[in-house]
């Protein structure tokens, strides 16, 4: 609390003379945002904004507010004070427009370890983004996962369920991703194969939001970051 | 719209059935229950067939209210009901979905059980069909009341006991008009009356509970 009179921290866009992508109408902007959990405040005042082609890494040590963070952004959780808006207008009443626009992965993915990994995802895009049966099984292939589609996922490994949700990202996704700790369990190619995917995904107009303690090798060119740890009072 | 209705309904059988301990539990639970009673009670049958409406509702109610616990448990904890938030189907229509298929399964094994448990009782045949009515129209109240109080404990650690709590005074009115109607039946005095009033309940319970459970599971995950 003692943070009241401190100015508003903004995180200007990365300065490089290429990006002038956040000068557009954000799409996803945080105003003033504050939350506070068990009587603790993990930040405060807290402003970003994200347009088009933008990638915002949250990092920060354990308990700093990440997850809580993201969760706010998705429009999870309500904040203790403060807004957050999509293209301008408070997130709480537009929840049909955040529903077409976001992809949200949290840290328990909402992945079945009775259903196989094709039953898990035919139900997954049942619920947010119509996709056909060939286009499910292109994505386990493009996250490696050929031959296991008919797999209960519980006999997967820990990598390659996390490899099941994130095959979402591979189907006709919205722009807006919001990934809790997407490289979890990943092996280094399966790292390399997704920061990949998440830079040509900004390159395409996307936006992604994550969190994850790793240093990402490959970024965009709206690449920034956002260290909570520096925020509290 | 419809089409999620039905995946998902499809999808919850699915995992029941490669999962039937849960299934069959609560029916388990159910059948042990009632055959305490005259092990208890003592195997006058006078008195265990006047007692039957009574025990059989009871244990009903109880076996539905273990069943319940579980019904949101493993979705919660696996991210599911995050899914299903953020979704762009209204969350009322995922919960009926949900509760009908917990029914399909556990409310309607319970109904199909209950006659032969009846009969163990002592209850006369011509009781049978007004049994199955009043469970047919009650145990559909019973998961779907409990599913609010479900929502509500699913973020707690130790939600059981406070579920029970919450969710048995809300059973009371069925409780009352389901056994009310088998007393009624065995004293051979017209049961439509109690019937009616059963299906207005469900009819009640159908329309507005989905909307209190879909709030309750936004509370929950918004914890």
């Amino acid at each position: 609390m003692q943070g009241k009179n401190l100015p508003p921290r903004i995180f200007s866009p990365a300065p490089s003379p290429k990006v002038s992508l956040s000068l557009n109408s954000p799409l996803l902007e945080a105003v003033a945002l504050a939350c506070e959990r068990d009587w603790r405040m993990l930040f405060e005042r807290l402003e970003l904004r994200l347009a088009a082609g933008e990638m915002l890494q949250i990092s920060g040590p354990n308990g700093s507010g990440k997850t809580s963070l993201l969760r706010l952004l998705a429009g999870l959780m309500q904040p203790t004070a403060g807004d957050v808006l999509l293209n301008g207008q408070p997130l709480a009443k537009q929840r049909a427009e955040l529903a077409r626009n976001l992809l949200w992965i949290g840290h328990a993915a909402g992945i079945k370890g009775l259903l196989t990994a094709e039953e898990n995802l035919i139900w997954l895009c049942a619920l947010h983004q119509p996709a056909s049966r060939d286009a499910i099984w292109q994505a386990l292939e493009q996250v490696g996962l050929r031959g296991f589609e008919d797999v209960p996922c519980h006999t997967l490994s820990a990598g390659q369920q996390r490899r099941v949700a994130l095959a979402r990202l591979y189907l006709a996704a919205p722009p807006l991703w919001i990934l809790d700790e997407p490289f979890t369990a990943l092996d280094k190619a399966g790292v390399a194969q997704l920061e990949r995917h998440l830079a040509q995904h900004c390159e395409n107009g996307g936006m992604v939001v994550l969190t994850t303690h790793h240093t990402l090798a490959n970024t965009p060119d709206g690449y920034r970051e956002l260290d909570l740890g520096q925020q509290q009072p | 719209m419809s089409n999620v209705f039905t995946l998902l309904v499809a999808r919850e059988a699915r995992l029941l059935f490669r999962r039937p301990a849960e299934l069959a539990n609560p029916l388990v639970f159910f059948a042990i229950v009632i055959a305490l009673f005259p092990l208890a009670v003592g195997p006058e049958s006078q008195l265990l067939q006047t007692l039957s409406p009574g025990l059989i509702w009871v244990a009903a109610l109880l076996a539905v209210l273990l069943s319940l616990d579980g019904m949101f448990r493993s979705d919660f904890e696996d991210g599911s009901l995050e899914q299903w938030v953020l979704s762009s189907h209204p969350l009322a229509l995922l919960v009926l979905a949900k509760v009908l298929a917990h029914w399909l399964f556990s409310g309607l094994a319970l109904v199909l059980l209950a006659p032969l448990l009846a009969l163990m009782l002592g209850l006369p045949g011509h009781c049978i069909p007004v049994l199955l009515m009043t469970l047919l129209l009650g145990t559909p109240v019973l998961s779907l009341l409990g599913a609010v109080g479900a929502a509500l404990t699913v973020g707690l650690k130790r939600g059981g006991l406070l579920l029970a709590l919450l969710i048995l005074p809300l059973y009371i009115p069925v409780l009352i008009l389901g056994s009310g109607a088998l007393q009624a039946s065995l004293q051979g005095l017209p049961v439509v009356g109690y019937l009616l009033w059963m299906a207005s309940l469900a009819a009640l319970a159908v329309t507005l509970t989905p909307f209190a459970t879909a709030a309750g599971l936004a509370i929950s995950v918004g914890e």
